[in-house]
């Protein structure tokens, strides 16, 4: 896997929590299903108010988001453990979210399913980046590029979670290291 | 959590593989669950231990959502196939399909004799948490089950899916946060206030990664129920796990439930290490707790009901694994009975056992009385608002109190909608006035 990751950032603000990525009335579209999957992708972060965040996340009518890089503030995914939420940012084709802070199960959840890098930085980057904006994420350096200014900005590492994620999700990952039989 | 992993100790930040005693899961995340584990582990593959996996439909049942109701008839077929003990189904039989009869209506019971109503509660009510045990469930209030003394936290489908096939999970040892308790709560006051105040206090974000444990005096003397409310919420604090430690009162509440459902009885309870250190530690005099509010749009939004009175609301919720339990429609019902609610207020009993002990207790009818619209269907219903026609569910911009555990935007319904928790109490008497409402008015 490539560890630089590069496209359109999409901004949103602190607490964005499992029912505005996912709201509650499509949790029951089973993930394992390939058609539900990708519909779940369609309504990734679909809750946002829409008078905050005028830009959709995933353009109505399609089914990939423009935007494969989100940017947060902090207690990014709070709430419930519904896996529908990395997987739904997943399906619609987002790689990484860079946030202030992540709520536990969500970032555990980013990591046993291997859909997306959660990635953590201790500067406010939601005041700094806006929507659209061309970004550049390298999870070897541990840094952010704003490509418009240059702007460099470190990330923290990812540690145990790295390889579980590099490997596709827990069950590549178990396999790899003999947890269990391939 | 040494134990589980097979080690004398661990200390926080070690990534440990545990050997877990229950797994739980229900109809939104079970399938997913399923899939995974199929996907995985192969078509015929067998789960690790057909006694330790525990099956609850309770989320999206009273719906005549066809993909709800098929949800259900998924896990009937796993479980048939796989020959699972503990599962609790809508309908007794084992080969039917659940279908929801719309025209009955979502207050007429719909549900045979094995239904058990909502996941964390049903659990302590037929026996399956027992001091000591890791209990993972595909649910985060799955640390509601953290008040009988042992690790239980919430995990997605993947990690479901992998504890289905193997019976072990990576976790890491969390830090630990301590909230040592004091003195005895002043009359109008509940267990609810009290994880609400914490909230309040560390933010809901404060404990992330973390472990919340709750000791001391004012801990010990809680009853079962007020430590499941406090337990429950601990993720809304952002934390990994809540934690009591188990005594008489645990042991004597595990005893009869292990014994009258004929689950395992015997636990060995682990004990806090006396010389444990923590991440956090500060003491909270319960005497000075007043009933509080969370507000809208999270559960850290503290304030007190009585500076609140300027809020008038819509309507009023009473129900859910933290909010529905016996104990808490008993407090409920002490402010209504005899008076009208002014706005319209559901009430959603966590489990048959709920609707059984209020029935018995005639507080049935003197809620019915009040004009509380009660559900015979127990389940999680408006809590996390659900597909349309879900009974209490808010399909219009509104204002609700309710005695539920989370108020997300949207969390009830409606994206624009405005839900305030407080206890059965301040529910109760802001139902009365139709504004939010300090229920020691209503106590004296
Ligand atoms: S009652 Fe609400 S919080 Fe409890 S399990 Fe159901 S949806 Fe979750």
């Amino acid at each position: 896997m490539s560890t630089v990751l590069r496209g359109r950032a999409y901004v949103v603000r602190d607490n964005i929590d499992t029912d505005q990525i996912i709201p509650a009335q499509y949790l029951a579209l089973v993930p394992t299903i390939p058609d539900e999957y990708e519909k779940l992708g369609s309504y990734a972060l679909c809750g946002l108010p829409k008078d905050q965040y005028p830009t959709r996340y995933v353009a109505d009518g399609t089914a990939k988001t423009a935007f494969p890089i989100v940017i947060a503030g902090r207690n990014f995914g709070c709430g419930s453990s519904r896996e529908h939420a990395p997987i739904a940012l997943g399906a619609t084709g987002c790689t990484a979210v860079v946030a202030e802070g992540f709520a536990r199960i969500f970032f555990r959840n980013c990591v046993a399913t291997g859909e997306l890098y959660p990635v953590e930085c201790d500067q406010r980057l939601c005041d700094v980046f806006q929507t659209g904006d061309e970004v550049e994420l390298d999870l070897d350096a541990g840094t952010l590029q704003q490509v418009k200014t240059g702007k460099v900005f470190a990330t923290k590492p990812l540690g145990d979670a790295r390889p579980v994620i590099d490997a596709g999700g827990i069950f590549e990952y178990a396999r790899a290291t003999g947890m269990i039989k391939k | 959590m040494a134990r589980a992993a097979g080690k004398t100790a661990v200390k926080p930040g070690d990534n440990v593989w545990v050997n877990v005693d229950v797994l739980m899961t229900h109809d939104v995340c079970g399938p997913g669950t399923i899939g995974v584990f199929k996907r995985e582990f192969g078509q015929d593959a067998k789960v690790w231990d057909k006694n330790k996996i525990v099956i609850i439909p309770d989320h999206y049942i009273f719906t005549a959502d066809s993909k709800s109701n098929r949800n259900v008839d998924i896990l009937r077929d796993f479980v048939r196939e796989q020959g699972l003990k503990y599962f609790y189904d809508v309908i007794d039989d084992p080969n039917g399909h659940w279908v929801f009869d719309a025209a009955k209506g979502p207050m007429k019971r719909q549900y045979g004799d094995s239904f058990a109503g909502v996941c964390h509660t049903a659990l302590a009510a037929k026996g399956h948490t027992r001091p000591g045990e890791i209990l993972l469930g595909t649910d985060s209030h799955t640390c509601m089950a953290g008040a009988f003394g042992e690790f239980a936290t919430g995990i997605g489908n993947t990690d479901a899916g992998f504890v289905l096939g193997t019976g072990k999970l990576l976790l890491k040892v969390p830090e630990t946060m301590r909230f040592r308790l004091e003195g005895k709560m002043q009359k109008g006051v509940m267990a609810k206030d009290i994880i609400l105040h914490v909230i309040g206090d560390i933010g809901f974000d404060g404990a992330t990664y973390r472990a919340m444990q709750f000791d001391g005096p004012g801990a010990s003397s809680l009853n079962m129920d007020d430590r499941m409310t406090i337990a429950n919420m601990a993720i809304e604090a952002g934390g990994k796990n809540g934690i009591f430690e188990p005594d008489q009162t645990t042991f004597d509440y595990v005893n009869e439930r292990t014994k009258f459902n004929g689950t395992k009885t015997a636990y060995d309870p682990i004990f806090c290490d006396k010389d444990q250190r923590f991440f956090y530690d500060k003491t909270f005099d319960l005497t000075k707790l007043e009933p509080t509010v969370a507000c809208h749009p999270n559960p850290g939004v503290r304030k007190l009901a009585k500076e609140l009175g300027n809020i008038a609301l819509d309507r009023a919720y009473i129900g859910s694994c933290t909010g529905g339990k016996s104990s808490d429609f008993f407090a409920f019902a002490q402010i209504v009975k005899g008076k009208k609610v002014k706005i319209d207020t559901f009430g959603v009993p966590a489990t048959p056992e709920v609707i059984a002990d209020l029935r018995a207790a005639n507080v049935w009818q003197v809620l019915v009385d009040a004009g509380v619209q009660m559900s015979e269907n127990p389940g999680c219903a408006a809590c996390l608002g659900g597909p349309a026609d879900t009974f209490g569910r808010m399909n219009k911009p509104m204002k609700c109190i309710s005695a539920t555990n989370r108020n997300f935007p949207g969390r009830m319904g409606h994206l624009e909608s405005q839900v305030f928790l407080a206890s059965p109490y301040t529910v109760a008497a802001s139902a009365l006035t139709g504004k939010i409402t300090d229920p020691r008015e209503y106590l004296s």
